[in-house]
């Protein structure tokens, strides 16, 4: 009720909630009232009145949902207040007479609002505009979308000065960050700050690892040796969800389920791929109470009342504390009674991982991340719209977007680039002027130089951009003997990644929606598959999904290894592997770097332990690659995961490192932050993905819509030139920049990796051993799963060419 | 120097080939991804796509505006190397029917400078139907010469006596190579040894794979060798080595 008094007098306000509180009611509450207030609209008057209040979702599903929940009372108490949705699935007509008659709750996403405000009507929109509700906002800061919203704010503060913000959130570690963000910045020094209201979270939840009998496996994350457990746990509970980390993970997990489900629970899978239809079906289910359990992704982990569910399983590493928190708020919807946990740790690393959050989750720790520095090309694409609602001025947009607090840091030469590269591509060589897409007019106001533009923006508006899909279609079978052709009819299935379905030849098998599906035909954007059964089918693949282990957890794994007194915690079948490790080699040190080296198979092997997760290991492992071929060390290649680093090669590190020929201190020296990784980055299939990305959103190349013949894969291959080009002949040109910004911290993390430089300076422990140490098993068994980095580009196709020679001459 | 040149960056090529025989003539691949005819002290280049960048760009798609002097640059190394006396431009030498029109006069000397004391050929292309403006050199919808003809667009005929011979470009052959689990794509010729389609040349310019259907009008199933542009050198694979994208 403080809420509802800080709101009343028109403060922003942060609400902080575990998930299960009513927040998203609450926050509603203060405009039903002001809207009963202003009454009812008179006849004739329906377009005089702009929207009152706007709540924003990250989820299409979850505006829609909110908007149902909100219907009820809505009628029940006969309010008149008119409430509509807005998403990308709205029909075209309806959209327009949103804008014509607006109704006074809009639901709605990032990307529609930048659409709405692209528009020169919108000022007329939102003149009235009295609250906003930003929902889940803890998930949406921290992607691009949190960008595009906060410049979107901006903007809609400037339509209605007066405005009052409402931000939703689980708990986070700083909340300030999401208070600035909530309010306007003035002042580039201090920070302003909406309002706080937290709401504790009630119970403490009962979270269990689960000691299994089964032999834990060394390496992997299929944690196949505990769906025996998995399934008694099902069985004991009333409403079970099972969370895993990937979309493969649940395809493999309900498979595995209804292997052994002799008792046929009704157990069911959800993830983001399957056709909507599918997935409300299951949400429906669950929500009745007609399932057992259900396999999902993180695609549940916001917001959507799940109805009784008594048990939460998180199978594999939970990867961050908060995560965890957020995934156990889904059990038990009341506040009174602790949620219920098990955690399943799918290998020996994990176990230690599993214990470190669960550590946290007693001491009510968080390790959200912080805030976004706002990105360039997001940037460069909300210039255009606002340019395509009315004509800019350059100080007052200024101005307007340093008042966020994600841009607060913008410079002004760096402004100008970004307007620059928006008008004609902001090139040093100025040969597109006569294109450009903006224009100074004589009143010094910039304008679009043709309304084609503003077409061109709303088509490639919104900052995700997906790696291209095929619609998954369910056709009958040729196999069966029949000669027809494959017909048109069956239902869509849901979506898979392109390039899975292109390493595919009909005939084979995949697990899809837990069905096995035989692959028929590719028939323009659908793939066509039947029915089919199979013992080994294929699991696809799928982009992203993995997260990095947080610097939180893995602090906390670190000093487990280090300090032998917690580990009667642990399973007697861990316990067991550390003490081998420390009587056989050393245990990591809590802020040091272990580094041991052993021959294995005619190679030399080196392995280090700096758990920062595997972004950062793969940087790494490319960096001293790339540094032990230089010092002559002769290295083949490298593997990485969340926890530990091994690269091999021929020549014998042992000797080169306790000899002091390569001393390791200069080895992992932060100057290989420099020159090293310049080098590497100009081949980099991760420097050019990520470019890609970015000349999307920043509209260099346009966005694909389905229909047009251009495949995705064409997108990708002319982006990866442009790369090349812009690389050679403009090295600092804006675009790149923002692409360097993106890596450093998502694929690359080199902020981390730098910080682990910094940590371990001074602290390098060598310890060359006569064969592979228990800690060291893990890693060497990903060598051959995870994909193996290696030396120059050139030198493998010289051996793959040779190779040829040699089959030839046989 | 013109700002529209002063970002150039020297391109040094050694005339050194790989010979093969297309149709009984022997014909050397370059690593630049041109063709040298010794007998005829001929160089072939397919698919220049000059002013590129600024075709897209009258479309609001702002490329990078350097595609021009970095593939006339190109070019004039490898002139530089081989002194041809006369040149076959395999058509879509330009991006668009307008794009000689548009060649900015910096770039439009530096091509007639190459074109200076040679015979120089503009074959016709889906890109570029109509001859350049302003420009020398013949222009031609295909031309024979002794054994081999150059036509932009491969005849979609297998084992035709049409076809023995032809020397094209249009498809922007690339191949993929896949090996210890990552894979590496680059331009390439294609070739049965009867005809030959060469790689495109352009600073922009993308490629088709060779496992596309496309090319199973022109070439038979599995029946072909390719070379992949390195640096300083080609790498040759059989059909049976190359994986799709």
């Amino acid at each position: 009720m403080q809420l509802i008094d800080q709101l009343a007098q028109g403060h922003s306000t942060l609400l902080i909630a575990p998930t299960g509180a009513g927040k998203t009611l609450a926050g509603f509450l203060p405009s039903l009232v002001e809207l009963e207030a202003r009454g009812k609209r008179k006849a004739g008057q329906a377009g005089n009145r702009g929207i009152h209040t706007l709540y924003i979702s990250p989820l299409k599903a979850l505006a829609v949902d909110i908007a149902r929940n909100l219907e009820a009372p809505v009628t029940e108490m006969d309010l008149p207040v008119r409430l509509e949705t807005r998403t990308g699935d709205t029909p075209s007509h309806k959209r327009q007479r949103q804008k014509l008659n607006p109704p006074d709750i809009l639901l709605t996403t990032p990307e529609q609002i930048a659409l709405l405000l692209s528009d020169p009507a919108s000022e007329k929109l939102f003149a009235s505009l009295q609250t906003v509700i930003l929902d889940e906002l803890h998930a949406t800061v921290t992607s691009k979308r949190g960008d595009l919203l906060a410049l979107g704010l901006a903007r809609l503060r400037q339509h209605s000065p007066n405005l009052r913000t409402i931000g939703l959130s689980a708990t986070v570690a700083e909340p300030d960050d999401l208070r600035a963000y909530l309010v306007g910045q003035p002042d580039p020094d201090v920070r302003s700050l909406s309002h706080l209201v937290e709401v504790s979270g009630g119970a403490q939840p009962e979270i269990s690892i689960l000691d299994s009998e089964e032999r834990l496996p060394w390496s992997g994350h299929s944690s196949r040796y505990a769906i025996g457990d998995i399934y008694q746990l099902i069985k004991a509970h009333k409403v079970s969800l099972l969370f895993v980390n990937t979309r493969s993970q649940v395809e493999m997990v309900f498979q595995e389920l209804w292997r052994i489900n002799e008792d046929t629970l009704p157990i069911a899978l959800h993830h983001g791929s399957l056709d909507v239809g599918q997935r409300r079906k299951v949400e429906a289910a669950m929500a009745s109470g007609n399932l057992r359990a259900v396999v999902a992704t993180s695609s549940l982990d916001m917001g959507i009342d799940w109805g009784d569910i008594d048990l939460v399983v998180n199978i594999g590493a939970p990867k961050g504390a908060s995560r965890l928190a957020q995934r156990i708020g889904r059990a038990n919807h009341r506040m009174d009674e602790p949620s219920k946990a098990v955690l399943i740790p799918s290998n020996r690393f994990e176990v230690l991982e599993c214990q470190a959050a669960l550590s946290a989750s007693k001491r009510g720790e968080q390790d959200t991340p912080p805030l976004r520095k706002g990105a360039l090309d997001v940037l460069a694409q909300h210039l255009l719209g606002l340019a395509c609602a009315n004509p800019l001025n350059l100080t007052d947009t200024f101005d307007e977007i340093r008042s966020t607090e994600t841009y607060r840091h913008l410079d002004w030469e760096t402004f100008e680039k970004v307007l620059d590269f928006v008008a004609t591509g902001g090139y040093a060589l100025k040969s597109y002027e006569q294109y450009a897409k903006l224009r100074k007019g004589k009143d010094g106001l910039w304008r679009i130089s043709h309304p084609k533009v503003a077409q061109q923006y709303r088509l490639n508006v919104g900052t995700i951009v997906e790696a291209p899909k095929l619609k998954v279609r369910l056709v009958r079978s040729k196999a069966d003997g029949r000669r027809a052709p494959v017909g048109r009819g069956g239902r869509i299935l849901g979506e898979i990644e392109e390039y899975f379905i292109d390493q595919m030849t009909p005939g084979d098998t995949f697990l899809f929606g837990g069905e096995v599906l035989r692959f028929e035909a590719i028939r323009e954007n659908e793939a066509y598959v039947s029915r089919a059964k199979s013992e080994n089918p294929m699991i696809p693949a799928y982009m992203g999904g993995k997260f990095p282990l947080s610097t939180y957890l893995a602090e906390g794994v670190r000093s487990m290894l280090a300090t032998p007194s917690t580990w009667k915690q642990l399973p007697v079948q861990v316990r067991d592997w550390l003490e081998i490790q420390r009587d056989k080699s050393v245990l990591p040190a809590k802020d040091g770097l272990l580094v041991e080296t052993f021959p294995r198979a005619n190679k030399h092997y080196m392995v280090c332990y700096p758990f920062e997760g595997r972004l950062a290991h793969q940087t790494l492992g490319m960096l001293l690659t790339k540094r032990l071929e230089r010092l002559g060390a002769r290295p083949m290649g490298f593997v990485a995961n969340d926890y530990a680093l091994s690269v091999w090669g021929l020549g014998d590190l042992s000797l080169l490192f306790s000899s002091g020929r390569i001393p390791l201190d200069e080895l992992f020296e932060q100057d290989i932050l420099g020159d090293d990784l310049d080098a590497w980055l100009a081949d980099s299939s991760l420097m050019k993905r990520t470019f890609r990305n970015c000349a999307v959103i920043a509209g260099l190349i346009e966005r694909r819509h389905p229909g047009q013949e251009k495949s995705g894969r064409q997108v990708t291959v002319s982006s990866d030139l442009i790369y090349d080009v812009l690389r050679a002949h403009e090295p600092d040109h804006i675009l790149l920049k923002a692409t360097w910004n993106d890596a450093a911290e998502g694929l690359l993390d080199i902020s981390r990796l730098g910080e682990l430089l910094t940590r371990i300076r001074g602290r390098i422990t060598h310890t060359a051993l006569p064969h592979v140490s228990p800690l060291a098993v893990p890693i060497l068994l990903e060598i051959g799963k995870e994909p193996i980095y290696g030396e120059a580009m050139d030198s493998l196709l010289e051996e793959a060419a040779e190779e040829l020679v040699l089959e030839a001459m046989e | 120097m013109s700002a529209l040149t002063s970002h150039l960056r020297k391109y040094t090529a050694a005339p050194v080939c790989h010979d093969i025989q297309i149709n009984g003539q022997l014909v050397g691949l370059h690593d630049s991804g041109v063709l040298w005819w010794p007998d005829e002290a001929t160089l072939i280049v397919a698919d220049l796509h000059l002013e590129k960048g600024s075709s897209f760009a009258r479309r609001g798609i702002m490329l990078p505006p350097y595609d021009t002097g970095s593939t006339l640059e190109k070019l004039a190394g490898v002139m530089d190397a081989f002194d041809p006396a006369r040149v076959i431009c395999l058509g879509d030498s330009f991006h668009d029917a307008d794009g000689s029109d548009r060649l900015p006069a910096p770039y439009r000397a530096m091509l007639t400078t190459l074109q200076l004391g040679r015979e120089w050929i503009w074959v016709t292309g889906n890109h570029d139907p109509v001859a350049p403006v302003r420009l020398c050199g013949e222009t031609v919808d295909e031309i024979k010469i002794g054994p081999l003809s150059f036509r932009h667009e491969p005849i979609e005929k297998i084992g035709s006596e049409l076809t023995a011979g032809e020397v094209c470009g249009h498809l922007h052959p690339a191949a993929r190579v896949r090996r210890f689990g990552r894979s590496i794509r680059r331009a390439c010729f294609i070739t049965d040894g009867s005809r030959l389609v060469l790689p495109a040349f352009g600073a922009l310019t993308g490629g088709l794979n060779v496992t596309h259907e496309a090319y199973s009008m022109i070439f038979r199933r599995r029946q072909y060798s390719v070379f992949l542009l390195g640096n300083d050198r080609l790498f040759p694979f059989t059909a049976s080595r190359l994986v799709g994208d």
